[in-house]
């Protein structure tokens, strides 16, 4: 035990509730910092309205439900593409980690495809689709597939074969093989994949909806930069880093729950 | 003939200590009380290559239930490809290995130098795993419990393997390997990366689960200490045949370092370096 750990002040921020507060020092210091650069006139309105401002318009626009309509259809939107998108990834992944034949027929295609950015096909997908919701799940699945398929694959393939012989030994048939050492050897992987995947999902979506939409979040801040309401462009970008951080938060929770196993998750455990 | 016999006679060197060993253990006997249970094992004509090189050139065996037999070797001998083979891991290109009648999958089984233990389950469930075909009946966990008791690890039952150290790691492979029941143990350089006082606790486990149960054990090692140790026979495989079979007339319980293992690991080691200076 170190002489730091030992002085009493430093002790009390290591309670857990203390430890759960410190993430949120800065950006609490940040709001502070930007409220008074507002109220003292430091920075105009027309730049950057003042938290306060900002927290009234999501208010008003609370009140008046067009938030939550506009929240609810973004993130429908981002879900429905991520399912659509993971689940097609994982199940090529799966196919190509563990039929050598899948994987000569489909890798290479994939690697192909893999190399366009997906955004660029944003006029191809307008064309395809118009700027129907189907334009906007076609992104972001085709966005979410990639880190998905990839990450099952290398999960797959990175799996001890000693101990796949061990389970042969021991009687395994194929698919309590799967179940008992493929999957949860991928899972680590899996989630590497997942976490990049619902970074590229919120990216991919508010750049479709800023482009092309007539409502969701992306919709709501282009409406407000034409009508100049500074405070509800603030708004928006806020509400996409609150809902990344749900998100990426929603996966770590997982990850905690399902790889307990992993020694960079134990902790509780003595 | 390759088989030419030495002949090592530790009666003449006097009463061997029974210190630590249990009490029904006194009675000096050859097989141990369970042999019944342990399977014969026939080898004829066996061989084996990979590509040109020949690993195994004609390897004819018989092991008699319950034996306790090691094979030694220097590296890239063979020994570890013959078991291999023995516990189905390989296809010969030649020859037959054959059981007694009616031998079933979880009757032989095999631990290796890794432990190779599920990381994602707990050491109970890994236990499990070793029960083959029963994994899903409803007295898995209790025979599970029970094998681990047999190790000595009851209490790390609920811990991740990644908790455990590298002894108690290979003790819960061990009673993987146990939890069948198996008639026939293969063990491939099961304690090598061990230190050397494990090593030496875990040479006891062996000895005793093997005198409980009565399973013919085959052990692969490059330590001839331990082979002398352990083994009532101990093989000597050189260029892919069987260049020596000697029996260990000492009794057990074994002491460590006794002039009578001394002499007998001297006269091994002299063979194997021998060879070594043909070549």
């Amino acid at each position: 035990m170190s002489v730091i750990e030992n002085l009493p002040r430093v002790r009390a921020l290591r309670s857990p509730r203390a430890d759960g507060l410190i993430p949120w020092i800065v950006p609490l210091a940040i709001v502070v910092v930007w409220q008074i650069s507002c109220a003292s006139g430091f920075v105009s309105d027309r730049v950057l309205p003042a938290p306060s401002e900002v927290i009234r318009a999501g208010w008003k626009l609370a009140v008046s439900g067009e938030l939550e309509r506009n929240i609810w259809v973004s993130f429908w939107r981002a879900g429905v593409g991520f399912l659509i998108g993971g689940g097609i990834g994982f199940a090529f992944g799966l196919a190509n980690g563990l039929s050598e034949l899948s994987g000569k027929l489909t890798d290479t295609t994939l690697q192909m495809v893999r190399n366009v950015p997906h955004l660029a096909l944003i006029p191809l997908v307008i064309l395809w689709f118009g700027i129907d919701e189907a334009a906007k799940l076609f992104l972001v699945a085709l966005g979410v597939f990639f880190p998905i398929y990839l990450n099952t694959l290398h999960g797959i393939r990175t799996i001890d074969p000693q101990l796949i012989e061990m389970g042969r030994i021991y009687g395994m048939g194929d698919r309590e093989l799967f179940r008992r050492v493929i999957f949860p050897g991928a899972l680590p992987s899996i989630f590497v994949g997942l976490r990049f995947a619902l970074g590229i999902m919120w990216l991919t979506l508010i750049v479709a909806e800023t482009i092309a939409a007539s409502s969701g979040l992306g919709y709501m801040a282009m409406q407000a930069r034409e009508f100049m309401q500074t405070d509800v462009v603030v708004l928006s970008i806020l509400i996409y880093a609150l809902l990344g951080k749900l998100a990426d938060s929603a996966s770590r929770a997982l990850e905690r729950l399902t790889l307990a196993w992993h020694p960079a998750f134990r902790k509780a455990e003595s | 003939m390759m088989q030419e016999a030495l002949r090592f006679d530790p009666r003449a060197a006097g009463p061997v200590t029974r210190a630590d060993f249990p009490e029904q253990a006194r009675v000096a006997r050859h097989q141990p009380k369970g042999a019944r249970r342990g399977l014969p094992l026939t080898i004829r004509g066996l061989r084996k290559s990979f590509g040109d090189n020949a690993v195994l050139r004609a390897i004819d065996l018989h092991i008699p239930a319950g034996q306790f037999v090691a094979i030694v070797g220097r590296s890239g001998c063979g020994k570890s490809t013959l078991l291999r083979l023995i516990a189905g891991l390989e296809k010969p290109d030649a020859g037959t290995i054959s059981f007694g009648e009616g031998t079933r999958r979880e009757d032989i089984r095999v631990m290796f130098q890794e432990p190779r233990l599920l990381p994602w389950s707990r050491v109970l469930g890994n236990v499990e795993v070793g029960l083959g075909a029963g994994r899903g009946s409803p007295d898995a966990k209790a025979r599970a419990a029970q094998a681990l008791v047999e190790v000595g690890l009851d209490s790390k039952r609920d811990q991740w393997p990644a908790a455990l150290s590298g002894g108690q790691k290979q003790r819960v492979a061990l009673a993987r390997a146990l939890v069948s029941h198996p008639r026939v143990l293969a063990f491939d350089e099961p304690l090598g990366s061990l230190d050397a006082l494990t090593r030496i606790s875990m040479q006891r486990l062996l000895e005793r689960v093997w005198h409980d149960q009565g399973f013919t054990a085959i052990l692969v090692t490059h330590d001839v200490a331990e082979a002398v140790a352990l083994a009532d026979r101990v093989l000597i495989i050189e260029e892919g045949r069987i260049a020596h079979d000697l029996d260990v007339h000492i009794g057990r319980p074994r002491e460590r370092g006794s002039s009578d293992l001394a002499a007998l690991e001297g006269t091994i080691l002299r063979e194997l370096l021998r060879s070594g200076e043909d070549v």
